[in-house]
């Protein structure tokens, strides 16, 4: 797999524009071994250069093209199943007439979630990482090209479901959203902290299911608030819509922030 | 399983390094990782392992200085070594914790010929 963009072991990493034409992108990551004259010294480099730099310049190209443009870039983690994709569609359903929205979407296979955004109304980009277990700057750079969004909108880039792997990867969002739903444990935050403490909001998901698990809300807010005492939450249920006013709420303030700016 | 993409970055700094100096063995890669770095050792060495033959790096030696986490408690202003992301301070119990030491993930040093 690419370092940089995270194309698997074939090098590829494919982008689909749901709606129109496929592009699969390629990418040549021959680690090339050089030959050239020199002579055989030993010699020390003074590196010093963070592992993960590549990765974050181009996060901030990211960050500048959403900022020149007014788009709120929102990158939404969590575990497989939490119902993240479940929380989009009805979230573009009830906010395309407010907001115009362009979604990225991050699963190592298939266009299955975004045939489900496609059926919105909403612009999709599909990412298929193949092996990789997270997107990366370099893939939603890509993405973009592809996309061309415009100005003053709303970009939700949903990443692979995976707590751990996508923590580390800066995509060059304005907010991270962490969704945890009420069928996990409520020690989540602490068996996974670097998601929760990279996160801005929390929302808590399928809260209609309270009474037949043994989740409980105050433990799971306490829990993360020891890892990140500035994230903020909201309790919805994507599937019957409880809650999810908080939710738009949210997104709107978001919105006149960055349009303030 | 991120740790493969961390050191498929290593490998791609290492080669651009080595690049540089006009030189096509890599002896010796000095890392810097930090406690809090959200990097599992075991899956690093196993990723490590099998990322670097036929690279730049499938004969370098391989050295890690693990840096310890340091947090400073911003309620009370002390200073304690922290394991985990939610680690309270010890004196007061307060979780308004900057870290000061433990993020670090980097390529400090090489030594090429």
């Amino acid at each position: 797999m690419c370092a940089t963009c995270g194309c698997d072991s074939n090098g590829q990493v494919s982008i689909h524009e749901v709606n129109g034409h496929d592009h699969s992108h390629e990418h040549d990551h021959a680690h090339d071994h050089h030959h050239h004259d020199h002579d055989h010294n030993r010699k020390v480099i003074d590196v010093e250069q963070d592992v993960l730099y590549q990765n974050n310049l181009l996060a901030q190209r990211n960050r500048g093209y959403f900022e020149a443009k007014n788009i709120l870039a929102l990158n939404l983690v969590s575990s497989p199943g939490s119902g993240k994709t479940t929380l989009l569609e009805k979230t573009l359903q009830d906010v395309k007439t407010d907001l115009s929205c362009y979604v990225i979407e991050g699963d190592q296979q298939t266009n299955n979630d975004a045939d489900r955004i496609h059926a919105t109304g909403t612009p999709v980009v599909q990412i298929n990482t193949g092996k990789g277990c997270h997107l990366d700057a370099h893939m939603i750079l890509h993405a973009l090209q592809h996309m061309k969004p415009k100005e003053n909108a709303v970009m939700f880039i949903e990443n692979v479901g995976n707590l751990v792997c996508p923590a580390m990867f800066d995509l060059g969002e304005s907010a991270r959203v962490v969704i945890a739903s009420v069928t996990e444990g409520d020690d989540k935050p602490l068996k996974y902290p670097d998601m929760f403490h990279s996160s801005h909001v929390c929302i808590i998901n399928k809260i209609d299911l309270l009474p037949y698990v043994p989740f409980n809300v105050e433990t799971f807010i306490e829990n993360a608030k020891k890892v990140n005492p500035s994230l903020e939450f909201i309790e919805v249920s994507a599937y019957k819509g409880d809650g999810l006013n908080n939710w738009y709420n949210w997104l709107k303030q978001k919105v006149q922030q960055a349009a303030a700016v | 399983m991120h740790e493969l993409s961390i050191v498929m970055s290593i490998i791609d700094i290492a080669a651009e390094q080595a690049k540089k100096a006009n030189a096509d063995v890599v002896e010796e890669i000095e890392l810097d990782i930090g406690e809090l770095s959200g990097i599992e050792q075991n899956a690093f060495d196993f990723a490590w392992q099998q990322a670097v033959k036929d690279s730049v790096l499938s004969h370098a030696q391989l050295i890690i200085n693990k840096i310890p986490g340091e947090g400073l408690c911003l309620e009370c202003n002390r200073r304690f070594p922290m394991h985990q992301l939610y680690d309270a301070c010890p004196d007061c119990g307060q979780y308004f914790i900057s870290i000061q030491q433990g993020k670090e993930l980097k390529v400090k040093s090489l030594v090429v010929t």
